[in-house]
């Protein structure tokens, strides 16, 4: 039987296999940012293990909380910066050029094609875009990560989803993946990894294919994963043009990280979106998604654009476009945080912070923050928040709120309408 | 090795995520001993006190997917140093899992059948689970006396890792 993407990346990987299923893999990069990190290291420090496998090949950040809020957020940066200088870790992203993980790490070319990468988060499966296998791991794993550039995983079965169709004006890949985690549950795809397929995922844009993989985890997934292709060579030709020569010559390399036709997969899936309408989410799991229509008119005090999800230069054009011209309701704030200095620069040049402002959102700077509650947009109890990010828990972006996850485009239409709508009703329309 | 077992707390609820296990917001903190006091501060569940329900208990018995969500081994360790160092689920969330294992602690998973059997008959403050390690059973009691033994299933890379205290030094004597 041939072989998933997983399983030819683990092959190539493969360092040692200690029990059954279990694979020890050799890691080509680790990321780090400042709040899983220091523990971390501070536990490297505690066992006299204060080493590094490759400062080359150890990336990091400062994101989650940027710039610190407080005594405690300023000694998280600290000690990773500390650390990060005591190893000559050349590239440590410091308040200034930093961004959010996993749209910083992309944008300066260190994920490749067939990469193993890890991360302590869980999103670290957005990855998966350029045909990596790139995995969200705690402390402990991070920690072996740096001092041995190592990690275990068990053999992951695969589950191919052929998404199939074309998507109709107005949807994005937040709404197939939201689509696809309501079909597949929060635990659907535990210790699978999610091959995104078919002709809807080969139009895409690597910004797309990032949203795509972003939420794999969601549905329990260690990683979601595309074909590497053309759009993924063009996205990577600044970074790889000393290792080819042509991108012919990339893509022939990079094909041997595809799927073989009669690769065994656990399941396979066909999914048609021609028909899909915007998604949202109504309660406290990912799972929670129904179309936008279904909670049309449910009110909202804050809208949330930005995260690893859908804070990139493509999310901000399609928000700004229904921004553009328009005011957003007096009922709500709006707070858009672009998630790399590259996005945000990118938004200047286009004009596109301007419409923002214009509208009357608040523009934060890149960091993570209100996503998970930290800092830039923490809702109070009972507040509701429309949000482009990937997580409703309950509490997640502050104790007692509600968070209903979108597009940004439904976000951008619902600061407008200060309610929950279809930004379709926008399309049409000329602003007043 | 580390014994394993105690009083248990049960968690009647599938899909408990990292984020009711410990919040955000205690994640600025750099040593394990401050996120002790908020173990499942948040967690959304009927009747649940944290305060009073967490105290004296070593082990946690829940439902289907526990640990889901962020990858934070700060939940781990909200359970370990509250001294809960065994988690018994119908199934877990794959970070989570590993995370129990590579701070040398255990995620025993039991077939639906089995937790169902454990809540039913065993749901109440006097109930303690051990774990036999050797024999891979677990060994639960509860109220006037009622005992029982479930065999459980674990692997021998995790069975490794929790005799080697961890990853950390299995990974440095191994690599
Ligand atoms: S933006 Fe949100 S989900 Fe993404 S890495 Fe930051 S906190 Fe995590």
């Amino acid at each position: 039987m041939g072989k998933t993407v997983a399983e030819k990346i683990f092959d190539v990987h493969l360092v040692d296999n200690p029990a059954g299923d279990m694979c020890v893999l050799g890691l080509d990069e680790v990321f780090c940012h400042e709040i899983t990190t220091p523990v971390a290291i501070n536990d490297l420090v505690r066992r006299g293990k204060d080493r590094v496998f490759d400062a080359s090949r150890i990336k990091a950040v400062i994101d989650h909380v940027s710039p610190a809020k407080d005594s405690k957020t300023a000694l998280q940066g600290k000690i990773l910066r500390d650390w990060a200088r005591r190893h000559n870790i050349e590239n440590f992203f410091d308040i200034g050029r930093n961004g959010v993980c996993h749209a910083l790490f992309p944008e300066h070319g260190f994920v490749r094609p067939g990469y193993t990468i890890i991360m302590g988060d869980s999103h670290t499966c957005t990855y998966g875009a350029f045909g990596a296998f790139a995995a969200g791991v705690g402390t402990t794993d991070l920690e072996v990560g740096i001092l041995k550039g190592v990690c275990a995983f068990r053999r992951p079965g695969t589950i191919k989803i052929e998404i199939t169709g074309s998507l109709p004006e107005g949807v994005y890949a937040k709404d197939v993946i939201l689509s696809i985690i309501g079909r597949l549950g929060v635990s659907g795809a535990t210790d699978r990894v999610i091959e995104f397929a078919g002709p809807v995922v080969e139009k895409m844009s690597m910004e797309s294919r990032m949203t795509l993989c972003n939420m794999a985890v969601e549905a329990g997934g260690t990683s979601g994963i595309c074909y590497p292709d053309m759009t993924t060579v063009d996205y990577l030709r600044p970074f790889i043009k000393d290792e080819f020569n042509t991108r012919r010559e990339a893509m022939d390399y990079y094909s041997r990280f595809l799927p073989d036709q009669d690769a065994g997969y656990e399941k396979s899936l066909e999914i048609d979106v021609s028909a899909l309408a915007p998604q949202v989410t109504y309660g406290y799991k990912p799972d929670n998604v129904t179309p936008v229509s279904e909670m049309e008119g449910t009110p909202v005090d804050q809208v949330y654009i930005g995260s690893c999800t859908n804070g990139r230069i493509e999310d901000l054009r399609v928000a700004a476009d229904v921004l553009s011209g328009r005011r957003i309701s007096d009922s709500l704030r709006g707070i858009v945080s672009p998630a790399t200095p590259g996005a945000y620069r990118k938004a200047m040049e286009e004009g596109i912070i301007e419409t923002f402002m214009d509208a009357g959102f608040c523009v934060a700077n890149p960091t993570c923050g209100a996503c998970l509650g930290m800092s830039c947009g923490v809702i109070a109890e009972g507040e509701v928040c429309a949000s482009t990010t990937n997580r409703n828990f309950y509490g997640r972006m502050g104790k007692g709120g509600m968070v209903h996850l979108m597009s940004p485009a439904t976000a951008a239409a619902t600061a407008v309408a200060g309610h929950i709508t279809n930004s379709s009703l926008y399309k049409d329309q000329n602003p007043e | 090795m580390r014994n394993f077992g105690g009083k248990a707390l049960f968690l009647d609820r599938s899909d408990i995520n990292t984020d009711e296990i410990i919040p955000a917001k205690y994640l600025t903190e750099v040593s394990k001993e401050a996120l002790g006091p908020h173990l499942l501060e948040d967690l959304s569940l009927e009747g649940f006190d944290p305060k009073e329900d967490i105290k004296g208990k070593q082990v946690i018995v829940s439902r289907s997917n526990f640990g889901c969500g962020s990858s934070r081994e700060h939940a781990p360790w909200a359970l370990e140093v509250n001294g809960i160092h065994m988690v018994i689920a119908e199934s877990f969330a794959r970070i989570f899992r590993q995370n129990m294992f590579n701070c040398g602690m255990l995620a025993i998973e039991l077939p639906s059948e089995s937790i169902d059997r454990i809540f039913n008959e065993f749901l109440s403050p006097e109930a303690s689970v051990y774990a036999d390690l050797e024999k891979s059973v677990l060994k639960i009691s509860g109220r006037e006396g009622k005992e029982a033994e479930i065999a459980f299933l674990i692997s021998e890379f995790d069975r490794a890792l929790v005799e080697a205290g961890g990853w950390v030094e299995y990974a440095d004597a191994n690599y």
